[in-house]
């Protein structure tokens, strides 16, 4: 029972990014009708905001501390950051340490305005283009933008720890009763977890219980008929790029302290990403949230000792799996509308 | 000309002609030079353009012919490779039965993924051939590693059967090295004309002849009655469903001679090098034949082998160059003006090769569907239709007076 239920805590992490990402990807496709290849990228993009901003904070000056002598007995240099200045050391040292989560603030506005430009300049000229064509044109975008980060961050990751609050792990299934030690969870792991299921249930109700959203909704309905009704639906399904881009970028903020962000990361989430939606449904957001928490968990169950013992080499391969058998038995997908994209 | 009509057999000749003189045209500045780093005529790179050209010929039977994407042909480059390797381990170290297996295994594979990943079409496809792809990269790595080498890739050793091969031969402490019936592939020959130095490789001319042959092959796919089938199924499936005509036999068997394409330039790859690793089925891998099709000219018979070699190009001639070079490069101007060329210029060569391929990817997939062929076109029809404007010109001005 607690081997189960640490493989689901196990998935939940995995889990909860790809279903961040495949939501993004299908806000896109649901609402543009666009498969966007370089959505890996913008969660690329997201945690090198991170990466940003928490080189930002520790920008610091050198002044010569005549009270410390180093090895040779000269007097010893020491880097003060600009926010120990400004904040006083103690409150400066909190601000470092919380450099992931405060990247939020700033990955948001960024992540949308890269949406919008690219939406505007580049996604929108190939809404009447064939699925072909999209996925080449943002796969090349893809290539673009993971060299341009390449060229300024360098190839090797970036280790971007968690606040020293979240580092560690601890014994969680102590607090439900079962053995001790028998149940290790990071914290971060948590915190991921929970983050992600703040993030789709805000996309959730902003969709659902906005006029906004309600708009956008009967935008993925029927398109035409929203636009000969007067509303300028083009500018609000521009307006959800962005925000799926804040999504995916939102992901990948958050994700750096589980896996040190480098320049390819995001095309490493990008196949699975796909394979998610692909599984959820093609537009189908509960479907995406859905199949992105399940090949999480299954991923997790795969990699279990007794079950590499029975099939070898299942955990590498059982995403794909599963994605080949719902393709080819339930063409449309766990949850995809009757009738979108199932030829 | 062997059955193909005459601009087809010109265009044949033409390929015939370059791929047999590449030693010199890939080699136009003399040793030693500054401009010496843009010589491409030595046999690794001269190997890789026409083995890639095979690579994206095939490629090219599937996607421009039946515009099925797939996103995962790098997997029959894979097994190619690792039968071929199989068969100099286990039988001989000719390269024929070798490239024979590549060819037979590939198709096989090849027919297995396909019957499933036909059975859907669209980006579905794409995902579901990226899937096979990508399930067969993390076996080849994992738990095949038997049969694959694994991490280290799959090597000939000293101790293999060849039983085929005489004993005397491994008898010498040396590994062997691939050949056919005697001539070894890896061998070149040189011929140094003045402070040009030419290098004619065995291999080359192994791969150039097996290219030309498939182009060949092609060719006469793309003209013949089954071609015009698949090209019917590109531009609309349904009606030929509604004709009561059963495409899948098609898809799948331009599907299989893709695989079978790409097998085949995995064997050649092994055949030049006996080492075959899993990093060939990753998807990138598949990712780059896509890029190569696109930018030479999807659709086109020559396009292909363009793209195939303007990449190879870029990867071995533009990754090469560094901040220094182009330093030199822009000696001549004041030194401001010199950093600030270089600056802006830097990101995009070198290590950064990568930017440029995609950007010009994009500017392709923007611009120029059609890819550079149409380019070339497009600027050729330039020029006639400025010829006719004038004579146009001339026309209306002789007339004018009159009226």
């Amino acid at each position: 029972m607690d081997a189960i239920l640490l493989q689901i805590l196990n998935g939940l992490d995995k889990g909860s990014a790809y279903a961040l990402i495949a939501l993004g990807l299908t806000l896109i496709f649901g609402t543009l009708g666009v498969v966007n290849f370089a959505h890996g990228a913008l969660f690329m993009i997201g945690a090198f905001c991170a990466v940003t901003v928490s080189r930002i904070l520790t920008v610091s000056r050198t002044i010569i501390d005549d009270t410390q002598k180093d090895f040779l007995g000269n007097p010893l240099k020491v880097e003060v950051p600009y926010v120990h200045d400004w904040f006083g050391q103690a409150t400066g040292d909190v601000i470092i340490d919380w450099a992931v989560p405060l990247s939020i603030f700033f990955a948001i506005p960024v992540m949308i305005c890269v949406g919008v430009i690219m939406e505007r300049g580049l996604i929108k000229h190939f809404y009447h283009r064939p699925h072909a064509d999209q996925i080449l044109v943002t796969f090349g975008l893809a290539i673009v933008l993971q060299e341009i980060i390449k060229f300024y961050y360098g190839a090797n990751p970036i280790p971007t720890p968690a606040p020293s609050a979240f580092t560690g792990s601890f014994d969680f299934g102590a607090m439900f009763g079962f053995e001790p030690n028998t149940i290790i969870y990071p914290y971060w792991r948590l915190v991921y977890f929970a983050f992600a299921a703040v993030i789709i249930g805000a996309v959730f109700a902003f969709l659902q219980f906005t006029t906004f959203g309600m708009v956008v909704r009967a935008g993925m309905a029927d398109r035409e008929t929203v636009g000969l009704l007067g509303i300028n639906i083009d500018k609000r399904f521009t307006i959800m790029f962005g925000l799926a881009a804040a999504v995916a970028g939102l992901a990948g903020v958050m994700y750096t302290p589980i896996n040190s962000p480098n320049y390819h990361m995001g095309m490493d989430f990008l196949v699975l990403s796909f394979v998610v939606v692909v599984v959820g449904g093609m537009g189908s957001l509960p479907g995406a949230v859905l199949a992105g928490f399940l090949l999480g968990i299954l991923e997790s169950f795969a990699s279990m000792r007794q079950v590499i013992e029975i099939i070898p080499g299942i955990n590498q391969v059982i995403i794909y799996l599963v994605a080949i058998i719902i393709l080819l038995t339930r063409p449309r997908g766990l949850m995809g509308r009757k009738g979108v994209m199932e030829e | 000309m062997l059955g193909l009509q005459k601009k087809d057999a010109s265009l044949l000749l033409l390929v015939f002609a370059l791929t047999m003189l590449a030693p010199f045209i890939l080699n136009p500045f003399p040793e030693g030079s500054g401009w010496a780093q843009f010589n491409a005529g030595y046999p690794d790179l001269m190997q890789r353009f026409v083995i890639f050209g095979i690579f994206a010929i095939g490629f090219n039977i599937l996607f421009g012919l039946t515009g099925y994407l797939s996103f995962g042909h790098a997997a029959f480059l894979g097994v190619g490779s690792y039968s071929a390797v199989w068969m100099f381990k286990l039988l001989s170290m000719n390269v024929i039965p070798a490239i024979a297996l590549a060819v037979i295994t590939s198709g096989l594979f090849a027919l297995l993924i396909g019957f499933i990943s036909l059975r859907r079409s669209g980006i579905y496809f794409s995902i579901l051939t990226l899937a096979f792809a990508q399930m067969s990269f993390a076996l080849a790595y994992s738990v095949l590693t038997p049969i694959t080498g694994g991490e280290t890739g799959l090597q000939l050793a000293l101790d293999d059967p060849r039983i085929l091969d005489s004993v005397s031969a491994a008898a010498g402490g040396n590994i062997p090295v691939p050949s056919l019936f005697g001539i070894e592939m890896r061998d070149s020959s040189e011929w140094s004309v003045g402070s040009w130095v030419f290098t004619f490789n065995n291999g080359y001319y192994f791969a150039a002849f097996i290219m030309l042959c498939s182009f060949y092959l092609s060719i006469r796919i793309f003209r013949s009655p089954f071609g015009l089938m698949l090209r019917a199924v590109k531009s609309n499936q349904q009606r030929l469903n509604y004709t009561g005509l059963n495409t899948r036999p098609y898809t799948l068997a331009a599907f299989v001679i893709s695989g079978m394409y790409a097998g085949l330039a995995g064997g050649l790859m092994a055949a030049m090098d006996p080492l075959a690793g899993a990093e060939r089925m990753f998807w990138t891998a598949s990712g780059e034949v896509v890029l190569m099709t696109i930018l030479g000219g999807v659709g086109t018979l020559i396009g292909p082998v363009l793209g195939a070699g303007m990449i190879k190009y870029m990867e071995n001639i533009l990754s090469k160059i560094n901040s220094d070079i182009l330093h030199t490069w822009f000696a001549f101007l004041p030194d401001g003006l010199e950093d600030f060329i270089v600056t802006i210029i830097y990101p995009f060569i070198g290590k950064g090769w990568h930017l440029t391929l995609g950007l010009l990817f994009m500017m392709v997939v923007i611009f120029l569907p059609g890819g550079l062929v149409e380019g070339g076109q497009k600027i050729a029809k330039l020029f006639k239709r400025g010829k006719k404007d004038d004579d146009g010109a001339k026309a209306a001005d002789a007339t004018t007076p009159a009226e």
